[in-house]
């Protein structure tokens, strides 16, 4: 029976393990794309991603005491909410980046990092103490919406409910929106142009401060999509809910190569899919010896394997020359 | 270094100021204050629980706070936020034992923080009297400052594998969140579970908050009668819902860290029907507790969450003991502590009395089943089954 037990899970565990790594994805890009145009790590973004979550719960349970929720179709709600997630938390980035990073952006490299820290610790206390004076909580529940939960049989032990669908087709989309973006569009050429060399992007006339925001704004957009979709798929959220998931899709993003796009698509897959097997396999195939809870020790022993034979992560490239 | 030291002697100059100053305010009044601290967490995931062991000690406070006033005594409450985390609870009660006033603590929710900060308490005999800690530890060290009010984990894990069997579940999977509290009383349920013949087909730890979806494949594949959740509800909660919009259609059940109001706010109809032990039954189920209930929702205007009807009934008990150590006119901490063994109450969750670790005599245990996915309708959950069982005999 075991044999048969460890196959047959297995598709549900790959299902599991790519939405959670779409997620991780999505973080991942607001993490690589500041990296690349201004090499330091923006650790705020864990709360511009639970950010977008928190907007998202709060249109719906306005929605849902209104009386309208289950009212409207749930797929023009859905647009309705991560449109509304990624535009608060892409201001949300703006201005984060025009307040405690644009003002240090000639001081020493450490000093915006220890800016972004304080950001991040900020927010979290922030939004904690507006939602224990407006609502009284600290942990929100997403609304159900009973359509998004219907589960599709593909066979007898598998089925896939409609809002991982829409996890992995909402981020699918928005990678490849992305994607194409950075690299058939001009903006999306500037954008490249400051990471590469900034004093000689201005030097051709790009206007690297305002590139610089928009870096910002398009990371921001993917962390409040990303909080969005998590509200949806995990259900229950708090303050400090962004911490963890910031930090694996900081990872992530090391793990496919700081600074590179493509990389952080990878990197959050993987570690997403590593995951999911950690946690559903490890006891299985150790008799309980290893539960779980090792997962996290799992997926990052891997981690550090691939980063000693490739140090520059899965697709990074050689360290480009900085101004 | 001169500038140091000149620091270090002004801050202790300011220090002895303020401990000569204090008590002489006090003395000011009458014989002086006595104040009763409180511990538990008031912020954060858990803090509809820990606001609620607040609050039963306030409106005890208030409420019998009458004699020892008539003596001259100023009787307050300090309220500490331990925020469920052990390292919080130990900063507190440092700061607790240095405030001389502090005669008895109420607290806390979280068992793993309760053991740490009653070690704290001890260097000074300073009583902890607990409303809510079950773990057998608790009371096991033997500390003469600590006493507890509601049953343990060892029994209560018992009354749920005894409960489980009697459901007609021959399989069972164990999850715990790898806490002093969850995952003792995982251990215990575990245990008896095996020694009465149900099958434990995966015991297993976490600590993740959110994503449950990779713990729950295998447990959907293994199909247990029933899943057992050593926990807290802000964490089973989650877990219990995703596992029902997976499309497990096993029996939930849980500890007392389930019982909040709060596991229905956020799982919703998945919980419907759930079965969760406890060592504090509702007010519902206590004879004496429905004008408790009626003064508290008067004062506060909202329902006494679980353990609230414990802290009153432990904050009396402290009281109690605070007047007979008064009676010599002088109050100390170890007289206190001494008292609180000898009080016999009659309290709203029944007769207490201590026996020599500071366990409950007679606890009672609960079976209970969720009735409504509505939070507010917490109160109306059946209860199924009810005991009252003593500590279990010392072993060794």
């Amino acid at each position: 029976m075991d044999v048969e037990l460890l196959i047959g899970i297995l598709p549900q565990v790959v299902i599991d393990g790519l939405i959670l790594g779409f997620m991780y994805a999505l973080i991942a890009l607001g993490y690589t794309m500041v990296y690349g145009v201004l090499e330091f790590i923006n650790f705020a973004h864990s709360e511009v991603f639970i950010f977008g979550a928190f907007v998202g719960v709060e249109i719906m349970l306005g929605l849902k005491s209104a009386g309208v929720l289950e009212r409207f179709p749930w797929i023009l709600v859905l647009v309705v909410v991560l449109l509304a997630g990624m535009l608060a938390s892409a201001l949300l980035a703006f201005t984060i980046e025009r307040v405690a990073y644009r003002p240090l952006r000639h001081a020493p490299r450490l000093i915006p990092l220890i800016s972004a820290i304080g950001v991040s610790f900020f927010l979290q206390d922030v939004i904690r103490l507006t939602e224990s004076i407006w609502r009284n909580a600290f942990n929100l529940v997403y609304p159900t919406i009973e359509s998004l939960n219907v589960r599709l049989e593909i066979t007898e032990t598998i089925d896939v409910s409609i809002k991982s669908l829409v996890v992995i087709v909402a981020a699918l989309l928005m990678l490849w929106a992305l994607h194409a973006l950075v690299n058939r569009t001009k903006v999306g050429t500037a954008i490249r142009a400051v990471a590469e060399d900034q004093a000689a992007a201005s030097l051709m006339g790009i206007n690297v401060n305002r590139i610089i925001s928009l870096t910002f704004v398009i990371g921001g957009a993917m962390g409040g999509a990303a909080g969005v979709l998590f509200g949806v798929q995990y259900g229950l959220i708090n303050p400090y809910t962004g911490f963890i998931p910031g930090l694996k899709a900081f990872t992530a993003a090391v793990l496919g190569g700081i600074g590179n796009i493509p990389g952080a698509m990878l990197g959050g897959l993987v570690l997403g899919l590593l995951e999911a097997f950690a946690a559903s396999y490890l006891s299985l195939l150790t008799g309980g010896a290893f539960g779980a809870e090792y997962k996290d020790i799992f997926a990052f022993s891997i981690l550090i394997l691939i980063l000693i034979f490739r140090p520059k992560g899965l697709l990074g490239e050689v360290v480009r020359e900085r101004a | 270094m001169t500038r140091t030291l000149r620091i270090v002697s002004i801050l202790l100059l300011a220090a002895a100021v303020a401990v000569v100053t204090v008590p002489m305010a006090g003395d000011a009044q009458g014989k002086g204050t006595i104040k009763v601290a409180t511990q538990s967490p008031l912020s954060g995931g858990q803090a509809a629980l820990g606001e609620g062991i607040k609050l039963g000690a306030q409106l005890a406070i208030d409420k019998l706070k009458g004699p020892l006033e008539k003596a001259g005594w100023k009787v307050e409450l300090v309220p500490f936020d331990d925020q469920a985390k052990p390292d919080v609870g130990v900063a507190n009660a440092k700061n607790i034992i240095a405030d001389k006033d502090i005669m008895v603590v109420i607290g806390h929710l979280n068992s793993g923080v309760a053991i740490p900060s009653s070690e704290v308490y001890k260097e000074q005999t300073l009583a902890m009297i607990s409303p809510a800690n079950t773990n057998p530890t608790v009371t096991d060290r033997k500390l003469p400052n600590v006493s507890r009010v509601c049953g343990r984990d060892d029994v209560q894990g018992v009354v749920g594998s005894e409960f489980a069997k009697g459901q007609n579940a021959k399989s069972v999977y164990v999850i715990h969140d790898k806490t002093a509290y969850g995952q003792g009383i995982a251990d215990f349920f575990k245990a008896d579970a095996e020694k009465k013949g149900l099958k434990v087909i995966g015991f297993e730890g976490t600590e993740e908050k959110s994503n449950f979806d990779p713990i729950l494949t295998p447990i959907k594949a293994k199909n247990p009668d029933l899943i057992y959740f050593g926990g807290i509800y802000d964490q089973g909660a989650p877990f219990f819902k995703q596992a029902r919009e997976k499309g497990l259609k096993s029996k939930f059940m849980g500890p007392d860290g389930m019982d909040s109001s709060d596991l229905t706010k956020i799982a919703g109809k998945a919980v419907v029907g759930m079965y969760y032990t406890s060592a504090a039954g509702p007010a519902s189920a206590l004879p004496k507790a429905k004008s408790f209930v009626d003064e508290f929702k008067k004062k506060f205007s909202k329902n006494p969450e679980p353990y609230a009807a414990e802290a009153y009934d432990a904050t009396a008990i402290a009281l109690k003991a605070v007047e007979a150590a008064a009676k010599s006119g002088k109050v100390t901490r170890e007289d206190v502590s001494a008292q609180i063994r000898k009080v016999k109450h009659s309290g709203i969750t029944g007769d207490i009395e201590f026996d020599g670790k500071g366990d409950r005599k007679k606890a009672l245990y609960f079976v209970l089943q969720v009735a409504n996915e509505d939070p507010t309708k917490w109160g109306d959950n059946k209860i199924v089954k009810q005991l009252t069982i003593a500590p279990p005999a010392e072993k060794k």
